[in-house]
């Protein structure tokens, strides 16, 4: 089975004032199906980049990058977009869930722009949404519910699409602790259904619980 | 995205900012009001300006001396009372030919007086004209030939002189020349911008007299029929010439007044809508502002949706849907306040109006038209946006 995605020696550089700023001077990995990866880092240690890269949101300077078998460099923006739809899904720190959107609607979302019906859009988010526990708030607003329950909204859409793999970003950071074990042991029971978690974070606590762990410094793994 | 699902997204968006939509939208809503009641009054009016021509009576052939065209001065009249007997024979018949002679004079009857428009006029003009009498009789063909000194009153001009008493029979005096009252014409208002019922209508000849003339203002005929006026126009105007080869006369028809009347009034109604549709401008300024503030607003949604599979088109067809319904949603309620403007301006003041179905549609049209222009621009950076940027945006 070939790996969800493959990075060989990738680069990211920003151009600020015309000076070259390196974020990530040449990192390889993959993520298979089943792989529970930690990135570890302070900030500015390129992990936000690499993970943008990962999810198709970002394009490599330099290197290959591979992400379900195509070669982002050749991808159109829209042709990104159906990747980061089909392939990969994100779960946030801050939840990132639209207010004003009930949850049903908020794990729907990535499905509106699949082109799935109405109809099927809602029950494949009943389906997510009590797989995660949350059965009962299907109508809920974000602002009617807790920062456990928002999260977890934020991991069944991210699940609907059915994606390969999971990027999480500090999925625990504005948890309390007893909350984010909670979610750390519900993206964990993923693993076993063959997704593949790649965990952003600085908490050395979290990394430690996957089942691989990067770490990075100036733009390099160490 | 579907279309339909775009639209209900772009909904909640204008539900979620209520009063911030509706104040955009005013922008939208007084531009399309101002072309829907402005374009309503100038069609109002050309209407009823065209009921006023058509009203005069029906196949009129004006003669009036010289040319009728834009710059040319106008002429002094060298027609007599002979050229109307030369023009009654290419007629063919006396009673469709009618003629004035116009003066402003001051009436008295006692110690009363009126400012009134003294016509000098044939006995025929009844019959050329639509004049309805009130009380008494018209001029007769022997009034006119002996000059008899007998008047016709507008019925303002009786109301000023004598009040709620009968007129018939008693004495008004024009220019130190006693006549006396034989009727009174039916209230005609007023038309084309002239009182028409403050006309004194006296035989042409006894107001040739008093004016110490010969000569009469401009002729009128009605025509027997509406296939042949213009060929009568040019004969009349043939015979004339050749009776006065020095001068240029004109034979205008109605529907050339209305041609030109029309097209003065078009000029108006297009600069009126012209105006309104700068507000229109304006407002769409507005929506497009407004429509930048929440791109900014939106940016982390934006970078959420783009990075859960939403396409720059997506995103840009979002944000236009939303512009776009903005502008519709306000060329609506706009088309609703322009016609109950309308409505109560004809109702309620002197100044017709007409609403015509083609100022709505184009209204709506150019409201969508608006929401579409100003939209493109947001809807572009929207759609553009880095989503890596969008979605560390706090």
């Amino acid at each position: 089975m070939t790996a969800a995605i493959v990075a060989d020696d990738i680069s990211r550089t920003y151009e600020l004032d015309g000076v070259t700023v390196p974020a990530l001077r040449g990192v390889s990995l993959s993520v298979a199906a089943g792989d529970y990866l930690a990135i570890v880092g302070t900030s500015g240690s390129g992990k936000s980049t690499l993970m943008h890269l990962l999810g198709g949101l970002d394009r490599p300077t330099a290197g290959t990058l591979l992400i379900g078998g195509r070669d982002v460099s050749t991808l159109s923006p829209p042709e990104m977009a159906r990747l980061r739809n089909e392939v990969i899904g994100f779960v946030f720190q801050s939840f990132h869930l639209l207010p004003r959107t009930t949850a049903r609607d908020n794990v729907a979302l990535p499905l509106v722009y699949r082109g799935t019906g109405r109809r099927e859009r809602r029950e494949r988010a009943a389906e997510l949404l009590a797989r995660v526990g949350l059965a009962h708030r299907i109508d809920h607003r974000p602002n009617q519910m807790s920062g456990g329950e928002q999260q977890r909204v934020a991991i069944a859409r991210a699940l609907v699409t059915g994606p390969s793999v999971l990027l999480a970003d500090e999925p625990t950071g504005n948890l309390d602790s007893a909350t984010g074990e909670s979610v750390l042991t519900l993206l964990e029971s993923l693993v076993a259904d063959g997704v593949a978690i790649v965990l952003v974070t600085h908490d050395r606590d979290v990394a430690a619980r996957a089942h691989r762990r990067i770490e990075m410094r100036d733009g390099l793994i160490v | 995205m579907r279309v339909a699902e775009a639209w209900r997204v772009a909904l909640d968006a204008l539900r979620a900012n209520r009063l911030r939509s509706l104040l955009t939208m005013l922008g939208v809503v007084i531009g399309v009001a101002a072309v829907v009641a402005l374009v309503a009054i100038g069609t109002g009016t050309k209407r009823q300006i065209e009921s006023q021509v058509e009203g005069l009576g029906s196949n009129l052939l004006i003669v009036v001396p010289g040319r009728l065209e834009a710059g040319s001065a106008p002429s002094v009249s060298t027609m007599s009372l002979d050229d109307v007997d030369a023009v009654s024979r290419v007629v063919g018949d006396r009673s469709r030919v009618a003629v004035t002679i116009a003066s402003g004079e001051t009436a008295r009857a006692g110690s009363r007086t009126a400012f009134v428009s003294m016509q000098g006029v044939l006995e025929t003009t009844p019959t050329v004209f639509v004049r309805r009498l009130d009380r008494g009789a018209y001029l007769t063909r022997s009034d006119v030939s002996t000059a008899r000194r007998v008047a016709v009153l507008g019925a303002g001009v009786a109301g000023q002189l004598f009040g709620d008493r009968d007129p018939i029979g008693r004495q008004i005096t024009i220019g130190g020349v006693r006549f006396r009252v034989i009727g009174t014409f039916e209230p005609l208002g007023q038309s084309l911008g002239v009182d028409r019922d403050s006309e004194v209508h006296i035989p042409v000849t006894a107001a040739q007299r008093l004016l110490g003339t010969d000569r009469i203002d401009g002729l009128a005929i009605r025509a027997p029929d509406r296939d042949r006026i213009d060929t009568l126009g040019a004969d009349i105007v043939g015979t004339l010439t050749e009776r006065h080869p020095d001068t240029d006369f004109s034979a205008v028809t109605q529907q050339q007044i209305l041609g030109v009347l029309g097209d003065i009034l078009g000029v108006l109604t297009g600069v009126l809508a012209a105006i309104a549709g700068i507000s229109l401008l304006v407002g769409g300024v507005g929506v497009s502002n407004i429509m930048l503030v929440s791109v900014r607003e939106r940016t982390r949604e934006i970078g959420l949706r783009k990075a859960v599979g939403a396409r720059p088109r997506d995103i840009g067809v979002q944000f236009l849907l939303e512009a776009v319904l903005l502008t519709t949603l306000g060329g609506v309620l706009g088309m609703a306040l322009g016609i109950t403007a309308a409505l109560l301006v004809d109702r309620l003041s002197p100044v017709p109006a007409a609403v015509t179905w083609w100022s709505l549609a184009l209204a709506f049209g150019v409201s969508a038209a608006v929401g579409i222009i100003f939209g493109v621009l947001p809807a572009q950076r929207a759609g553009r946006l880095d989503p890596v940027v969008a979605l560390r945006t706090e």
